[in-house]
């Protein structure tokens, strides 16, 4: 190519500069939050912990509050926290994409199903703990039917929006070589419901971890949600901003297996994706 | 089919492949009427037409004047309200049977309906494997045999759908069609969404095909130089509710190619379709402003 001297039209596409800018946009934030903490002359602002001392609590050995990488309590709460988020998960997904995949296939699961979905998904969550706390023996399971519950919506919906965005010929098409209703789920429904399944499992993962914090605050011993809650009681507020900065942490990571899952099973999208790009 | 009749895809100049014995097609009086009790829209008033074994036989005429109706009853897609279609003097469609779809009556649809998450060759070897007959394997031999002979597009075998071209995918949808060896071939304006130059070609490209196979061809359009040019017979729809207006028979000689469009004959039977197809476009448009007001 000749115009390769050219400057690319495409400069923040590619990695190093997408890095450059991601670490910008990271640290910019800091330095922000750093300053109005430090300077802003507002006694609310000045009341928060600044990054520094943040970061000095987290990675202390000895942490003042009894919260840091180094102690094995802070791992406990991690634990206790991805357990719930990871079964409130699986159980969205087990229950979710069948119930979606079924609305959108067949005409009369959607009119059983659908009205009730839609009373039922704007409650939020944290308006189903007393519920919850009333309906499970424990705070275990309470917890986790909360978290449940957003992701199961989450999961419903867009896979149902995925069946119903399959075009009619595609049907047509397969029976016209015989398929059968089964064929026909497996061959076209689930593959062709596939990528909006997996953005659908994506924001359930982000609904899990957001409804799971919610629930751990007033329902639990253990978990991120619960050490933000507490924190804040006992007035240790750096270790609040540990807890929340861990949440986004797990969230992210946990969003980007399902991401990294859905490519591995979707060749076909992203070579869709590939050349409309 | 016989592996000679397919080799000779590849030959345009080739003879026209002998009147196979099946294929034949019989629509007696059919009419569809859309929501009787409601809206009631007569889709199909009386429609009949016969089709023999290994005709070519273009349908054409304004939008919503019953053709994709009719290709959907042939199809077994959608049931008809009266009247009887017949495939080799099998009854398909009568008043009150439940529509069936069947790989003896493949249609090659407007949009394209390759599945996108399969291979070109898994989309190719789909009706085969369903029909139960051939291993994977044998399937797949078969696959890239057709493929290899519709152009040498054996080597597409393995890319998606969406990694080629419009063209290329309606090649490979008419191999997935003609693969199952069916009675007639469905076409519902399969070329509509090309440019002139990729539409020549897939004209050419598909009397290859026919010449070759010489499959009973449904072809739906409302292209009306597009159906002289293709078919043997040239059906005028009225606009709804949709009749037969004019049946032209279009005597030119194969193989066909585009300087034949320049010709006398051709230009005759133009002339001849083209103030009928005007005027039931015209009366389309006209009622369309009205529904509109």
């Amino acid at each position: 190519m000749t115009d390769t001297n050219l400057p690319a039209p495409h400069a923040a596409n590619l990695p190093i500069e997408k890095y450059v800018l991601a670490v910008t946009g990271l640290v910019g934030f800091v330095v922000l939050w750093y300053a109005s903490v430090k300077w802003l002359p507002i006694d609310a602002f000045n009341r928060l912990p600044d990054p520094l001392a943040v970061i000095v609590e987290w990675t202390s050995p000895d942490p003042d509050y009894g919260i840091s990488i180094f102690t094995a309590d802070y791992y406990t709460h991690i634990f206790y926290s991805t357990y719930r988020a990871l079964s409130a998960f699986v159980l969205a997904v087990v229950l979710g994409v069948p119930l979606g995949i079924f609305m959108g296939w067949k005409k009369s699961v959607h009119n059983y199903a659908y009205s009730l979905l839609g009373l039922l998904r704007p409650v939020p969550p944290l308006a189903w703990v007393p519920i919850a706390i009333l309906l499970f023996p424990g705070v275990e399971l309470a917890v986790i039917f909360v978290t449940f519950l957003v992701a199961f919506f989450a999961t419903t919906m867009n896979t149902l929006v995925g069946v119903k965005a399959i075009p009619e010929d595609y049907f047509r098409a397969a029976a016209c070589f015989g398929a059968s209703d089964r064929d026909i789920l497996r061959d076209i429904v689930i593959p062709g419901a596939m990528p909006s399944i997996f953005t659908g499992l994506q924001i359930a993962m982000g609904a899990a971890w957001f409804s799971l914090a919610a629930g751990e605050m007033i329902a639990a011993q253990y978990g991120l949600g619960f050490i933000i809650w507490e924190a804040y009681n006992l007035i240790q507020y750096p270790t609040i901003v540990i807890g929340m900065a861990t949440l986004g942490l797990v969230g992210y990571v946990s969003s980007m297996l399902v991401r990294w899952v859905g490519k591995r099973l979707m060749v076909w999208h992203e070579q869709k994706l590939g050349m409309a790009g | 089919m016989t592996k000679a009749s397919i080799t000779n895809v590849k030959t345009p100049s080739s003879a026209l492949a002998d009147r196979p014995a099946s294929g034949k097609v019989s629509v007696r009086n059919v009419t569809k009427i859309y929501d009787p009790e409601g809206v009631h829209v007569v889709a199909l008033d009386g429609f009949s037409m016969d089709i023999e074994a290994g005709d070519f036989v273009a349908i054409v005429g304004p939008s919503g004047c019953g053709k994709s109706t009719l290709m959907n009853i042939l199809a077994g897609f959608d049931t008809l309200t009266t009247g009887e279609v017949y495939l080799d003097d099998q009854l398909l469609a009568g008043p009150g049977t439940k529509p069936l779809p069947g790989s003896d009556r493949v249609v090659v649809f407007q949009q394209g309906a390759l599945f996108p998450w399969m291979t070109v060759l898994e989309n190719v070897t789909y009706g085969l494997m369903k029909k139960g007959v051939l291993k994977r394997a044998e399937a797949n031999e078969k696959g890239i045999e057709f493929l290899e002979r519709s152009g040498n597009l054996g080597r597409i075998a393995n890319s998606y759908p969406a990694q080629l071209s419009s063209g290329m995918q309606r090649r490979v949808e008419i191999v997935r069609a003609l693969i199952n060896d069916p009675k007639i071939l469905l076409l519902d304006e399969p070329f509509r969404a090309m440019d002139t130059v990729n539409k020549n070609r897939m004209h050419q490209h598909l009397l290859r095909i026919y010449q070759a196979t010489r499959k009973t061809i449904m072809f739906i359009t409302h292209d009306l130089e597009e159906a002289l040019f293709l078919a043997d017979r040239v059906i005028v729809m009225t606009t709804r509710p949709g009749t037969m207006k004019m049946d032209i028979a279009i005597d030119l000689p194969r193989p066909r190619d585009h300087a034949m469009m320049a010709s006398e004959a051709y230009l005759a039977l133009k002339q001849q379709a083209v103030f009928a197809v005007r005027e039931e476009a015209k009366r389309a448009f006209d009622r369309g402003e009205r529904e509109m007001a």
